[in-house]
């Protein structure tokens, strides 16, 4: 390949481009960590899993519940999201009329754009009494799933159908060729064939539900307790800064820039085992 | 230096957006986003009658207008309650009062219940609303989170930490607690009266129940009666000079009378 | 696609159930959450509601200047992540092989950022874009603030686009002699179409749909902004505002999440308008 020196220019530029975008994450973590210093010197770090509860007022910071809470509903949505979102894309390729196909392909991206405050509400409104009615209270780790389920999924399904899409078309005209049924086809030929931008969908889908605030905010109860089951109340990370957030000073503000720096220490666990999952064979 | 530049290449990528800034004067408060709706209504009535000034309310909180007053980022404080020892650096002009008032669904047999009730319910000695004459399932008990003055004032009145009460939910703002309680026979909770004077007489299923005998309406808010009640603050950090004279002087005056009742507040009285 | 694949086999009906049971159940939910939102909301759309202020602390009146704030926020954060989204994904998908540090590190960053809970961004945009930046309550540090939010879900939407394209297109344009620049520029881009829509469709959607991140950097202010460095309500915080704040506020949150969705349609519609009819043709596929 030539090098001109448009492309040297080119390259340059680029590589500014990517750096400056790798460069957010470092200076959110700084922020952060700047931010929950006055909480790390006087209660250390220890204390924020080790403490009988989380009680500010009392000085009192243990995070324990409120991560359980956090790694539940974002675990239970992505087990129920990424094989709905899934088959869903595999529905609009080869499953459905290109009519349908599109038709519903607009729903998932109309879905994409709803505020977080609307699914709240509507899951205030509509789903937390529901819930209640079959065991109280109503807002629970259940609602939260599902709500964290609705909001994720477009972002898996339009990532899948993307991924199902750049399939190329002579793979599935082999397959047919010899004589694969249609999910033998989509389970050995292309499945495998998509598997990174499956894989990127995933890693998008789960950030999503880690980091959404404000509808689990609304109907998960908020109530600082490791659940025992799915229809007790629980408080995820996000929502506790969201929720004392404004109302803290001093220490107080500072352990919930520690919760911050805890949701990104998950994040970060969870990348560098999806990573060591893929060992590199998804970018093949 | 280098912040210079940056603003510098900000400012070139503004000349795009911007247009010319007229010779105005602006007032930024910040605080509770219980006021915000008020402020913001004042707000544009005083830019009616004062034009060239700007009026611009930000939320984030009591705590965070508090702290804007205190190290001058904004002009003026917003605070949904009395200003606590350790303020007593800033100076408080109350412009409106909340009363805070007991909730519960409006199908809910039980309309009345005694200070010691209260305190069962809350702290889980009490857990069937049989118990006090209603039907009989399990009570949902809503709270605040933890830093609303709403949540203290409660906590104040009723002689209670907050490490003993046990909740099945906790709300952030008003209507959440209304939408709660809405939606579930068998939760009580405590919200704005206000509020919730207003959704329960436009069909929303909540009905305000009485504390210590007093029906709980912010007419017996206004004259004293009722014994739960906040003050919605304006918070300064030096005597107001100027702009901030001006507003706060209109805030209390029997002109924004109006505009606080519209908002459900209770009016000071003069 | 469905015609390329033959018949099903006899132990096809399982996985064919399913789909049809995931695509029905997820139909059911969505179209009880739009019913619901075009219900409560449609008795409160008008031209008034769209071109008036708000009145009565939003209960009455309308959502024009919210409106303009929102699109004005919107455009900042397009006009900052779209390059930037664009010149990453292109570095990450063409320019630096699988195993190079530096391209590890930049994905596993973005995936990092991915993850960042939206208030955090909201922190961290009033502490750096409007604190230390010195830009203050405005639509200038809502939109960078969004552009940070969005930047991870348009770099690998794209990067995706640009791996599906086939080698086969980048070893015709080295053979006839094209620069790397006009490869990229003339070819790869528009091949690449479907992917950067995607991105942009996703980025687009989280962005209109923030909330937290917005309520500390554009702020509150419901006045028609004049300039970007003003301060305006973003429609997401508007019907925040309005269902949990505001006693009674209810009709118009509703009214103001439909035209919310109508939006979207429209944002939606034109981009994948733009990817059908204008990048894709440069590009007859093989």
């Amino acid at each position: 390949m030539s090098r001109s020196r448009t492309d040297i220019v080119l390259v340059w530029s680029l590589r500014g481009c990517a750096a400056l975008a790798g460069a957010i994450v470092l200076l959110i973590v700084v922020f952060l960590v700047l931010e929950s210093l006055p909480a790390l010197q006087h209660v250390g770090l220890a204390r924020f899993f080790t403490d009988a509860s989380w009680q500010p007022s009392e000085g009192l910071y243990n995070l324990t519940p409120m991560l359980w809470g956090t790694l539940f509903a974002m675990a239970g949505a992505v087990l129920v999201a990424t094989p709905l979102g899934v088959l869903s894309a595999m529905f609009c390729h080869y499953y459905a009329a290109p009519v349908v196909a599109r038709f519903y392909r607009r729903l998932i991206e109309l879905l994409a754009g709803i505020p977080s405050v609307v699914y709240g509400l509507w899951g205030l409104v509509v789903l937390v009494p529901l819930i209640g009615s079959l065991h109280p209270p109503g807002p629970s780790l259940l609602a939260g799933i599902a709500i964290l389920t609705i909001m994720i999924l477009p972002t898996i399904a339009l990532m899948a159908d993307a991924a199902l899409a750049n399939v190329p078309a002579h793979y599935l005209r082999g397959a047919s060729a010899l004589g694969l049924s249609r999910w033998a086809t989509i389970r050995g030929v292309v499945f495998p064939a998509a598997k990174s931008g499956l894989f990127t969908g995933v890693i998008l889908e789960t950030g999503r539900a880690i980091g959404e605030t404000m509808a689990v905010l609304m109907v998960c109860g908020n109530v600082v307790q490791t659940p025992a089951n799915v229809f007790e109340p629980i408080r995820t990370l996000t929502a506790n800064i969201a929720l004392e957030m404004a109302y803290a000073l001093g220490d107080h503000r500072a352990a919930l820039f520690v919760s911050g720096l805890v949701l990104m220490a998950v994040i970060v666990v969870l990348v560098a085992g999806a990573e060591r999952i893929s060992k590199g064979r998804v970018y093949g | 230096m280098k912040r210079l530049w940056i603003r510098l290449a900000f400012t070139l990528f503004l000349l795009a957006g911007c247009s010319e800034d007229s010779a105005q004067d602006k007032l930024v408060l910040t605080g509770s986003s219980t006021i915000a709706p008020l402020v913001s209504e004042i707000g544009k009535r005083f830019e009616a009658l004062h034009p060239d000034v700007r009026v611009d309310v930000q939320t984030g909180g009591s705590s965070r207008g508090i702290a804007d007053a205190r190290q001058g980022l904004a002009d003026i404080g917003m605070a949904s309650r009395a200003l606590k020892e350790s303020e007593g650096d800033l100076l408080a002009f109350t412009i409106a009062r909340d009363g805070v008032g007991l909730i519960v669904h409006k199908d809910n047999p039980v309309i009345e219940l005694s200070d010691a009730q209260v305190v069962a319910i809350y702290t889980g000695k009490i857990v069937n609303w049989k118990d006090m004459g209603g039907n009989d399932a399990p009570i949902t008990v809503v709270n605040k989170a933890e830093g609303r003055s709403t949540l203290e004032l409660f906590l104040d009145y009723f002689k209670l930490k907050n490490t003993v009460v046990k909740a099945q939910v906790i709300i952030g703002d008003n209507e959440q607690g209304i939408k709660t309680v809405a939606g579930n026979p068998n939760t009580i909770g405590y919200v704005s009266i206000g509020t919730a004077e207003y959704d329960a007489s436009h069909g929303v299923a909540v009905k305000l129940l009485p504390v210590d005998g007093v029906a709980a309406s912010t007419e017996n808010v206004r004259n004293g009666s009722f014994p739960l009640s906040r003050p919605l603050n304006l918070v300064t950090k030096t005597e107001p000079q100027g702009l901030a004279k001006d507003f706060i002087a209109f805030a209390r005056s029997t002109a924004a009378e109006a505009i606080v009742k519209k908002q459900y507040f209770v009016p000071i009285t003069h | 696609m469905a015609e390329v694949l033959s018949r099903p086999a006899k132990s096809d009906w399982v996985p064919t159930l399913l789909v049809w049971m995931a695509v029905i159940l997820v139909t059911t939910v969505f179209v009880w959450l739009i019913s619901d939102i075009v219900r409560h909301g449609l008795t409160q759309l008008s031209w008034e509601f769209l071109t008036t202020a708000p009145q009565d602390a939003g209960r009455a009146g309308g959502i024009a200047p919210i409106l303009v704030s929102t699109l004005l926020i919107l455009g900042v954060c397009m006009a900052v992540s779209i390059p930037l989204g664009i010149g990453t994904a292109l570095l990450l998908a063409e320019f630096t092989s699988v195993e190079s540090i530096f391209g590890r590190l930049v994905r596993r960053s973005l995936d990092v950022l991915a993850g960042t809970p939206s208030i955090v961004f909201g922190l961290f945009g009033l502490a750096f874009f409007s604190k230390t930046l010195g830009l203050g309550f405005s639509i200038l540090s809502g939109g960078l603030t969004l552009a940070c939010m969005v930047l991870p879900i348009l770099i690998r939407a794209t990067e995706e686009g640009f791996r599906a394209v086939p080698p086969d297109y980048r070893l015709s344009a080295a053979a006839l002699g094209l620069s790397r620049t006009t490869t990229i520029l003339h070819l790869l881009l528009p091949a690449a179409a479907p992917g950067l829509i995607v991105g942009l469709v996703l980025g687009i959607g989280r962005a209109l749909a923030e909330t937290a991140a917005l309520i500390f950097t554009s702020g509150y202010v419901d006045r028609m902004p004049e300039s970007l460095l003003d301060s305006g309500r973003a429609l997401s915080i508007h019907i925040f505002d309005l269902s949990m704040n505001v006693a009674g506020g209810d009709a118009n949150a509703y009214g103001s999440a439909l035209v919310l969705l109508v939006l979207l349609i429209v944002i939606n519609g034109t981009a994948v308008w733009l990817s059908e009819h204008w990048l894709h043709r440069k590009i007859i596929p093989l």
